[in-house]
Parts: structure tokens; sequence; C-alpha cells
């Protein structure tokens, strides 16, 4: 029941991958690692979901913080990797029509 | 009185245990026969009415307890997230729930985000009473699989 983040830094790209559960218990320590990315001038950011096997509204709160940084500091959200359960819940609120999600390679369940 | 059984589980109001509250939720789910699609809708709408009650508990300063009554019904599952530590009773509580639109202070958890908007997608029904703490009371029956050939498991979100 807990989330493990690594982050990678590939020139102007950093991916972050995710494991584990995203709720109001872990959310914060994601919010504290995606945050400061989001903030560094044209760095795009890619947060892999492959590994997620639980998120809530708390997930998609930091991913809205994570879109309005990249608005005022020009740096690029992607989600990849999402499973259908994760994906389902962007679809359900309509965050899938603001956040760039590469649905193109889903993960599995 | 229709007969059920009732399970109630009281953590304290920390988002830390809101993963345990989860594990319960799928294995009572589980139990009475709910497809995996389902289980994962409840787990997310009861977590997001506990992450909800701990958020209450935090902004008030208290060192509260939420306690998550479970109804299993032999057609539904009832659920109720309660933000206060006291038990409760399910037809005392059912007696004062009304529907959601209704009540005014429900503004202020809609602020929260997406919390109640996925409640709401998630369950069948969603009860909010305001009058002693907060309660939510959440409802999803249990759908018989009738036909196996035509039965919609497989997700269409692709």
């Amino acid at each position: 029941m807990n989330l493990t983040l690594d982050v990678v830094n590939k020139g102007s790209t950093s991916i972050v991958s995710l494991e584990g559960e995203v709720d109001a218990y872990t959310a914060p320590e994601l919010k504290e690692t995606l945050l400061p990315l989001m903030r560094k001038n044209g760095l795009e950011v890619e947060v892999n979901l492959e590994k997620v096997s639980y998120m809530d509204s708390t997930g998609l709160g930091i991913f809205i913080s994570a879109l309005k940084a990249s608005k005022e500091y020009n740096s690029k959200l992607r989600l990849v990797k999402l499973n259908d359960r994760v994906y389902r819940l962007f679809e359900i609120t309509g965050l899938n029509k603001v956040i760039n999600i590469d649905s193109t390679v889903r993960g599995g369940f | 009185m229709e007969p059920f059984d009732f399970i109630e589980i009281k953590v304290p109001a920390k988002s830390d245990y809101i993963g345990v509250i989860r594990l319960s939720t799928s294995g009572i789910a589980n139990r009475m026969g709910f497809s995996i699609e389902e289980i994962e809708d409840l787990k997310v709408a009861i977590s997001e009415a506990v992450t909800n009650a701990t958020t209450h508990a935090y902004e008030r300063q208290e060192e509260g307890e939420v306690t998550v009554g479970f109804g299993l019904y032999h057609d539904r599952l009832e659920v109720m997230v309660a933000d206060h530590g006291g038990s409760f009773d399910l037809s005392k509580v059912k007696a004062v729930i009304g529907p959601y639109e209704s009540t005014e202070p429900i503004e202020n958890l809609r602020e929260g985000g997406f919390g109640l908007f996925l409640i709401e997608a998630l369950m069948d029904k969603v009860e909010i009473n305001n009058d002693y703490g907060v309660i939510v009371l959440m409802t999803k029956y249990l759908h018989e699989n009738e036909v196996g050939l035509d039965d919609n498991q497989i997700s269409t979100t692709q």
C-alpha cells in the first residue's frame, strides 16, 4: 500500500515512474517530486503509470496541479501507460481532454 | 426489516489507514460476489469518502476517528462513512439521510475536487447527511451474471 517513485533525467526530458498506490496517504510524496520538475522551464515530464495499481481523486488533483504548473513554467506534462482502471478515472472526470495522455501504449491491469 | 449482515470498521482519521479500509472493502465485496470491475469501483468510491472524512478531521485539527459501516444485503452493499467517532445505527442513520442535491453544505465538499463526483459516478446511489458531522451513505447493487455470453466484463475504454 505504498508508492515508489523513480526519476530518470534524459536531457530535456524527465521520466517519473510510479509503482504502487496513489491515494491521500501517498499523494504528498508524488506532489513533492512532480511539482518541482514542472517548475523547470522547458522540461518535458513524462509520468509512467504502468505499475500504478490504484489511484483516486487525490492523484487526479496532483496531475491538475502539475498541468497548471506546466502552463506557468512552460514545461510539458505527459502521462503514459495508464491501465484501464486508472484511465477510466480521467475519462469519467473529463480530464483526459485537458491532460496529455498517451493512450496508444496502454499498460495492462 | 430486511435481513443483512453488518460490519463496522473504525480507524483513526488519518490518511495512513485509507488503504486498510480499501483492503477490507475488497474482501467484503469479493465475499458478496461483485465483479473485479465493481470491486475496483467500490474501492475508489469508499476511499474518496474516507479521504473526505480524514480531511474534515484534519481541518478541524481533531484526532478523531472515521467509522465505516458495511451493510451486506442479498442484492446490494450499503456503505456508510462517518467522520465522527461514534458508532451508528444503520436504520437510524438511514431515517435522517436525504438526497444530496437538497443539502446546502455539499458545496463545501465539491470544492475538494473530484471526490464526490467520482463517488456518484461509481456507485448506484449516494446520500449525504450533515447533521452530525458528515455521513455518506453509498449503495451498489449486485448484478447477477444472468448470461455468460453477452456479459460486458470486457472493458470498453480502449
